[in-house]
């Protein structure tokens, strides 16, 4: 799993061996590959590039093509052990209302999402006052597809008032994998493990 | 005098195939509540059963196809139906897999229908019992039955096939471990019905149909069944196929005749399909197929619910729609994937991009080629 991105290498890591996954948002099907082939989980994906739904299905894998605004609703409640979804959440028409969906068709959910107050977004929009363009977020304004901007204290307080548990998370800078301690300015993303 | 288009041996095949019939000893039990006696099913092989017979795949055929899958067409000459996508090295590779196309009950190519004798020595005509799709997928049943084949590699189908290709998934769960629906449903629409009931009606509307009884009389309703023809291959089509391939050009002339011969080039097109098509097909044929598909809705078959058709799947499903198919349009797929989805089956989904419409799935379309191979593992 060396070769995955950090955060789907933090998810494919933290996933229970033999369980039942939806990865929304799977792209071509990389981290379900690495799942299926490493951990024996049964990997079902949604994707909404008709491109990437081939290339997945062309390597075997179950992904259905679909928008996660809307058809996460064809999932039955409880139908999977964990719901994923990575750096897709800010795309979200109503990312509270997806949140709702991850954990009403998964037990646990896996989110990663950009972090907005990354000290180097804050410096950007301070001194230049012009919307970042970072390495990790390299589109400009008119054409981002992030619609909804978040940060690591912002989600918190969303899984707070809707009353959804943390479990474990994790933050990065680059590659490299940092502590808790002042996430909000330091991590460029964020990993989530929440629960009902 | 008019006889049903008798199959023939292939003179001279690309791709070795084997033409087999088998006559099945037990009656077939029919969902209208009749059986059928001593009922034939003709067959195309192509490509080596293993030792195991794991390695057959089950390819359904659609409402005017037949069991010349791959091979050449024995009325027509014409390459297989499906021949740029089964063959060696070939997404459905027979190198590999061993395909088998039966001719649907009711077809006019080898199985038993219409033309074929009743008790009596007389064509059934229409004494025939009507049949449905998950009656076709009986008789194929019992062709693997007699096969000794229990679980297939796969099932394929688009369009008739396709819906085939789910009923056999609803009904035989256990005996393929995937499932390939392409450009299909799991019921027929009010405006697929009206679509079928045109053409039914313009074969009655023939004089020479003779209440069905046309077998031997010198004629029968050619005319109906190309118009039946006609109108069914517009709904294959999309509107910017046909605006593409005709637009509002005129047929070898320079200017409009003012009269009714065929001015435009998609008049003549059309007329010359629907002529062509009378050559290889019984109408009562077509009357009979017609009706299976309409009477076809597999959430009615399992109490309502489409779900529950596929509570007892084991396969691995595969549904793919056309973006410009509005006969069978991409909601029928979802509602399809939709019903999976909650049955927890492990399905793929895709709508792909092509200019054909509904018959995309014959048609030169890559993705489908990359997706049918990637599936089939």
């Amino acid at each position: 799993m060396s070769r995955l991105r950090p955060d789907l290498a933090v998810i494919a890591r933290h996933v229970a061996p033999g369980s039942r996954v939806l990865d929304v948002g799977c792209g071509d099907g990389e981290l379900m590959a690495a799942l299926q082939g490493e951990k024996q989980v049964d990997a079902r994906g949604m994707e909404i590039d008709p491109e990437e739904v081939e290339r997945a299905v062309g390597r075997g894998l179950s992904v259905v093509q679909g928008d996660a605004d809307r058809d996460l609703a064809d999932y039955p409640d409880g139908a999977f052990d964990y719901a994923i979804l990575s750096q897709t959440l800010q795309t979200a028409e109503r990312p509270d209302l997806m949140l709702g969906e991850l954990l009403r068709i998964g037990r646990k959910a896996f989110v990663s999402f950009p972090n907005f107050a990354h000290w180097r977004m804050r410096a950007s929009l301070l001194w230049n006052g012009r919307m970042p363009v970072t390495r990790h977020l390299p589109v400009s304004w008119y054409e981002t597809q992030n619609i909804h901007h978040v940060t690591v204290t912002d989600f918190r307080q969303l899984l707070a008032d809707k009353g959804v548990a943390i479990e474990r998370s994790w933050f990065f800078s680059g590659e490299r994998e940092i502590g808790a301690a002042g996430a909000n300015w330091r991590a460029e993303y964020a990993v989530y493990l929440l629960s009902r | 005098m008019w006889l049903p288009p008798h199959p023939r041996r292939p003179m001279a095949t690309v791709l070795a195939s084997t033409s087999s019939s088998l006559v099945l000893d037990q009656p077939l039990p029919l969902d209208s509540g009749q059986s059928l006696a001593d009922v034939t099913v003709a067959y195309e092989t192509y490509g080596e059963l293993d030792a195991d017979k794991a390695n057959a795949i089950l390819v359904f055929h659609a409402l005017t196809g037949d069991q010349h899958v791959a091979s050449p067409h024995p009325i027509t000459g014409k390459p297989g139906w499906w021949d740029r996508m089964i063959g060696p090295g070939k997404p459905i590779d027979t190198g590999r897999f061993h395909v088998i196309c039966a001719n649907v009950i009711g077809g006019c190519m080898g199985s038993t229908g219409p033309a074929s004798a009743a008790a009596d020595g007389k064509p059934a005509a229409m004494r025939f019992p009507v049949i449905t799709i998950r009656d076709m997928v009986r008789a194929q049943v019992a062709l693997l039955d007699a096969l000794g084949i229990d679980r297939l590699h796969a099932v394929v189908g688009g369009s008739m096939g396709g819906m085939q290709a789910l009923s056999f998934a609803a009904n035989f769960p256990a005996r393929a471990a995937r499932v390939l629906a392409i450009a299909a449903t799991a019921r027929h629409s009010a405006q697929n019905i009206a679509f079928h009931e045109v053409g039914r009606q313009a074969i009655m509307a023939d004089p020479n149909w003779r209440g069905g009884d046309y077998y031997g009389a010198g004629k029968g309703p050619e005319k109906g069944l190309a118009v039946a023809r006609m109108a069914a291959h517009i709904t294959y089509l999309s509107e910017a196929g046909l605006t593409e391939k005709f637009g509002r050009r005129l047929q070898d002339r320079d200017a409009k005749s003012f009269g009714f011969d065929a001015d435009f080039q998609v008049e003549s097109y059309l007329r010359h399909q629907g002529i062509a098509f009378t050559d290889r097909f019984d109408a009562n044929s077509y009357l009979y197929i017609t009706r299976a598909m309409d009477y076809f809705d597999l959430a009615e078959e399992h109490g309502g619910r489409l779900a529950d058709a596929f509570a007892g799947a084991t396969a691995r499903f595969c549904v793919v729609s056309f973006d410009t198919d509005w006969l069978y349009p991409t909601a029928e797929s979802r509602a399809v994937v939709h019903a999976l989805n909650a049955a927890a089956a492990p399905v793929s989904f895709v709508e792909l991009k092509a200019p054909h419409g509904h018959d995309s799935f014959l048609l030169e379309v890559p993705a489908l080629d990359r997706v049918v191979r990637g599936f089939l593992g």
